[in-house]
């Protein structure tokens, strides 16, 4: 028994010493910042005139009368459920489109999924390009007869560009989670309803959609939290304009605190997001019963 | 029409819905590309040109002139190689604890790293930066390693490498333990080459997320020596701050040409090991 006792008590320790770096690294470098970024955000702090002031909830009563943020939180919600919606719908769609045996899918596959591996900044700036008042885009666009508006530079365009840039470059990731859940459909539930009758949209509605809803679920999340970490398309694409039309959540708080040294009130911000993070993690997650067919 | 006629009517229009739709997702990295080789009158004409009419290498010179470019490129490349061999180690040995080893606390522990996936790296950038600066560290490139190998971006790799562990029959290792292997042989020995395809996913995207990390670069560094590729190219501007279009492209096409050359050599491994790694759920 002692011996017994002996082995599992080193177990313990392999397992304490594998899990210490990840451990140790959350303890540093998450739930410290964590911690601190609440405490400053209860702070007056400019880094220029070196103050650093106890003030209470008095940045939260600011973020309540401030119109930029308000600007920025339509923005975000703009921009996150633009982006979601357009980017599960194509995903869906090209995965569909793919599962079906049809001459060159692998190609195809390897089209869509390409822009996902070039870099960030750089797809953004052959985009920024393309989409200026006399890019490629409006040049193809007169070839058509039609005049192309200057995309980055009308509040209205300048969102949707920044949309569309980024759901082109991702959506390959999404199409190929979709196309992995597509392939788990068994075809025989297929063959069954098409024997009673159920055409490929209803079979597509009562059978695939409810079979890959977990993967639905799982998209969006990830897709709906990124959505709120966009920002390196926004610095370069449009620099949170014209006007603040682009200047989302991300963009904001980073301005007040590296532009304006506003430490305090950028932690402010950076608590609000965090807490949108957490109810919209949360809320789907609850929400997983309703609509999930099958447990994930 | 008869119905096989009709179908195969279907599938074409299908193939040329597909065609259709991959113009925006191939157009603009053939666009770049070729554009690096085009005189600027010609990168600016109105509708683009598909093939440069007068192929010119002139503006790759500039692109290492103008700033420490072979210095800018080989700071991504070893940040991120260290980077995700790093995350790889820790997130291969965390994630088989989690899901191998019953010890006090593993629950606790392993909520307390979760934590980390509902953090987005913006919300702790402010203290983050502070750290760094309390420790000198600003201006080089130790927190672009050692945050994201230890901190919320390794999270994901850890739950993945889990979620693998957990789904690998027990019986592997019971071999193992029976030919007198401790704990740790049987991770090295037995596990871990077990798991190549999880820890492909993992060094894939994590190698993507470091090549491609943006806002802590701008936030830590300042010398355009200890700059990464993603800061760098958006410094190829004029006097006036207008962007220098040709030289831009060809930087540009630098960074993506090779990442994208290795993808398409090992496509195949690249998908499946995506789909694959636990994140279908």
């Amino acid at each position: 028994m002692a011996t017994a006792s002996a082995a599992v008590r080193r177990d313990w320790l392999v397992g304490y010493t594998m899990v210490a770096p990840v451990v140790l690294g959350s303890l540093a470098f998450v739930v410290l910042p964590l911690g601190m970024v609440v405490w400053y955000s209860l702070h007056e702090w400019n880094v220029l005139a070196n103050t650093f002031t106890f003030v209470g909830a008095e940045n939260y009563q600011r973020m309540a009368s401030d119109p930029g943020l308000t600007d920025a939180l339509l923005a975000t919600v703009w921009f996150s459920v633009g982006l979601v919606v357009v980017n599960i719908a194509l995903a869906l769609l090209l995965a569909v489109l793919l599962n079906q045996k049809l001459p060159g899918t692998t190609t195809f596959r390897t089209f869509f999924f390409s822009p996902v591996v070039v870099s960030l900044v750089a797809w953004t700036i052959v985009w920024s390009f393309l989409l200026q008042a006399d890019g490629g885009i409006n040049g193809f666009l007169s070839v058509l007869g039609v005049e192309g508006p200057n995309w980055l530079r009308h509040p209205t365009t300048a969102m949707i560009a920044v949309i569309i840039v980024q759901v082109f470059k991702n959506v390959g990731l999404n199409m190929i989670l979709f196309l992995a859940a597509l392939q788990g459909v068994p075809e025989e539930l297929q063959e069954a309803a098409r024997l009673d009758g159920a055409g490929a949209w209803r079979r597509f509605r009562s059978i695939t959609l409810p079979l890959i809803s977990p993967t639905i679920l799982l998209v969006s999340i990830i897709t709906i939290v990124g959505s709120l970490e966009v920002f390196a398309q926004i610095d370069v694409l449009t620099g949170g304009g014209p006007g603040n039309s682009t200047t989302v959540l991300v963009y904001y708080l980073y301005q007040q605190a590296f532009r304006f040294n506003e430490f305090g009130y950028a932690s402010a911000l950076a608590v609000l997001l965090f807490v949108i993070v957490l109810v919209l993690t949360l809320f789907q997650w609850q929400s997983r019963k309703r609509w999930v067919f099958h447990e994930v | 029409m008869s119905a096989t006629a009709r179908r195969g009517l279907n599938r074409w229009l299908l193939v040329l819905l597909l065609i259709v739709l991959s113009v925006p997702f191939v157009f603009p990295t053939w666009w770049m590309a070729t554009s690096s080789l085009k005189p600027m009158s010609e990168i600016l004409s109105r509708v683009p040109t598909i093939w440069p009419q007068d192929p010119t290498f002139e503006a790759y010179g500039r692109v290492f002139t103008l700033q420490p470019f072979a210095q800018q490129y080989w700071n991504s490349l070893y940040i991120a190689v260290l980077v995700t061999a790093g995350t790889m180690l820790v997130s291969a040995m965390a994630g088989y604890a989690f899901a191998r080893i019953r010890f006090p606390g593993a629950n606790a522990l392993f909520v307390l790293v979760l934590v980390g996936l509902l953090v987005p790296s913006e919300v702790t950038i402010v203290p983050l930066f502070r750290i760094v600066n309390t420790l000198g560290l600003i201006d080089t490139h130790w927190p672009l390693i050692v945050i994201p190998v230890l901190g919320a971006p390794a999270v994901l790799a850890v739950f993945i490498m889990r979620q693998f562990f957990l789904g690998l029959p027990t019986e592997l290792e019971e071999a193992g333990r029976i030919d007198g292997l401790g704990r740790w042989g049987v991770f090295w020995r037995i596990a871990l080459p077990l798991s190549r395809s999880a820890l492909g996913a993992v060094a894939i995207f994590t190698f993507l997320k470091s090549w491609n990390l943006y806002l802590e670069p701008i936030v830590y560094l300042s010398s355009k020596e200890n700059f990464t590729l993603p800061q760098a190219l958006t410094q190829y501007v004029d006097a006036y701050g207008g962007p220098m279009w040709n030289v831009q492209l060809a930087a540009t096409t630098l960074t993506v040409l090779p990442v994208l050359a290795v993808f398409l050599v090992a496509q195949k491994q690249f998908v499946q090991g995506l789909a694959h790694s636990g994140l279908k759920g």
